[in-house]
């Protein structure tokens, strides 16, 4: 379970997340949509640790992580992310950058490591595609590779920050496929995203950001047929 | 002019030369690896912000790129000559070059860490990597990379540089060609052979760096 509790956070003078509050249950599918700069980047970069927050608390599992005392290289290993730019390391095979981790993270032998990074990119469709280095792949593949490399570390959590807004039309629907199969098996997940119609399909619940207040958490029917505020009404009809 | 070639005291010396310039190559691969690691440390020191390590790596790099190399040899080995510290010439050249090396590599470094885009580190430690392992596993790689050709360069310019050891009384190539110049006065002879070799050297290491770079880059 993610707790988020008046989180703040800012950037120099700016704020961007005035005060979270925020419940994320074991299986859910939460997305998070908004306009850019209301916040929702910055509050996945907060849960694992990746910014420093100035207020509030994130507990993972109840393990508080912006706690000096805790091991945020530990905590990392549950939480697995995905990121906007495509993030495969480049001198490396897709079956090393899904390795690579396991072997020196969770110190696994390398032949362990390279089975289960072929297993990995199996479960995500690029099983013929383990030799292949990042330039010879796809942008949707080297999205399914990130995903892959995050699965191998087993995490509990998974958390996507527009994981298909740097991809052509025509590849969103292969990344979208992958994660549409995570929500399936039960990951519990956090979507920044800005496909609408893909927040509804997969999520549980969907929150609307505005200029970093959490305006608005429902069903994904209620909130995008029936926008209680109407920040989110505005910002579904710009977008659709 | 009247001076006549004679080359056989240079062709008879020949076996002399190749091995000092064992020597030679001896002393440019350590200076070259010592001067890296050395770089590499200058580098984060000049990032971290612990200002002593900001302010040591500066003073560093300042000194290294902007006052001969000549001089730093020689600080090396008389300046702390005249101080007490007597330290042998193989050790003197190899401890001037690297600290010059570090300098500049330390610069070139600078620009191959900015060329990796900053969320390449993100990635790595959202996987559980500890600072130093992302940088040792996904960032370094990239940036050898990036800095290949300069740092080529770097070699070959710590390899020729190296022939200011024949200064401090190292018997590289060009000190041992001046050992046997001085023996046989064949001035000509001996520095044309001796130049013919350190390009011989030049471009076996150059060839050698290729052969590396293919067999460490291959694929991207």
């Amino acid at each position: 379970m993610i707790e988020i509790k008046d989180l703040k956070k800012s950037f120099g003078e700016l704020q961007v997340l005035k005060g979270i509050d925020l419940t994320v249950n074991n299986g859910e599918v939460l997305s998070v949509i908004g306009s850019s700069g209301s916040g929702k980047s910055t509050l996945l970069y907060c849960i694992n640790a990746l910014e420093p927050i100035d207020s509030g608390s994130i507990l993972v599992d109840s393990i508080s992580v912006h706690d000096k005392a805790t091991d945020v290289n530990k905590l990392r290993q549950k939480i697995g992310m995905v990121f906007q730019q495509f993030n495969m390391f480049p001198h490396l095979t897709a079956q090393e950058n899904v390795a690579l981790a396991p072997r020196k993270v969770k110190k696994m032998s390398k032949k362990d490591a390279m089975d289960l990074a072929a297993r990995q990119l199996e479960h995500v469709g690029l099983g013929e595609k383990v030799d292949s280095y990042p330039s010879a792949l796809s942008g949707g593949q080297q999205q399914r590779v990130a995903i892959a490399r995050a699965l191998a570390m087993e995490p509990s959590y998974m958390l996507f920050d527009e994981a298909t807004s740097a991809l052509d039309p025509e590849l969103v629907g292969e990344v979208e496929d992958t994660m549409r199969m995570l929500a399936k098996e039960g990951m519990t997940m956090i979507l920044v995203t800005h496909e609408i119609n893909f927040a509804r399909d997969v999520s549980d619940r969907i929150a609307f950001f505005h200029q970093g207040r959490m305006e608005e958490i429902n069903s994904p029917d209620q909130l995008i047929n029936h926008p209680a505020s109407e920040h989110t009404a505005k910002f579904l009809s710009n977008v659709r | 002019m009247d001076y006549e070639f004679l080359w056989r005291p240079v062709f008879q010396a020949l076996p002399q030369l190749l091995k000092a310039s064992l020597v030679t190559i001896e002393v440019s691969i350590l200076s070259m690896a010592i001067g890296l690691v050395i770089a590499l440390f200058l580098f984060f020191a000049r990032d971290s912000n612990v200002w002593f390590a900001r302010f040591f790596a500066n003073i560093w790099i300042e000194i290294a790129r902007n006052t001969p190399a000549l001089f730093q040899l020689f600080f090396f080995k008389f300046g702390l000559g005249a101080i007490g510290i007597i330290i042998d010439s193989y050790i003197t050249v190899v401890m001037a070059l690297a600290f010059n090396t570090a300098g500049y590599m330390a610069e070139t470094f600078r620009g191959g860490f900015k060329a990796i885009p900053n969320s390449q580190l993100n990635s790595a430690r959202s996987l559980g990597m500890t600072f130093v392992q992302a940088q040792c596993y996904v960032v370094i790689p990239q940036v050898l990379r990036a800095v290949w050709h300069p740092m080529t360069n770097q070699f070959i310019w710590v390899m020729l540089l190296t022939s200011l050891g024949m200064l401090v009384g190292l018997r590289e190539l060009s000190g041992e060609t001046q050992f046997l110049y001085s023996k046989t006065f064949r001035a000509f002879e001996f520095f044309a052979v001796t130049a013919l070799i350190y390009y011989c050297i030049a471009k076996l290491m150059l060839l050698l760096f290729r052969l590396i770079a293919w067999r460490l880059f291959r694929g991207q």
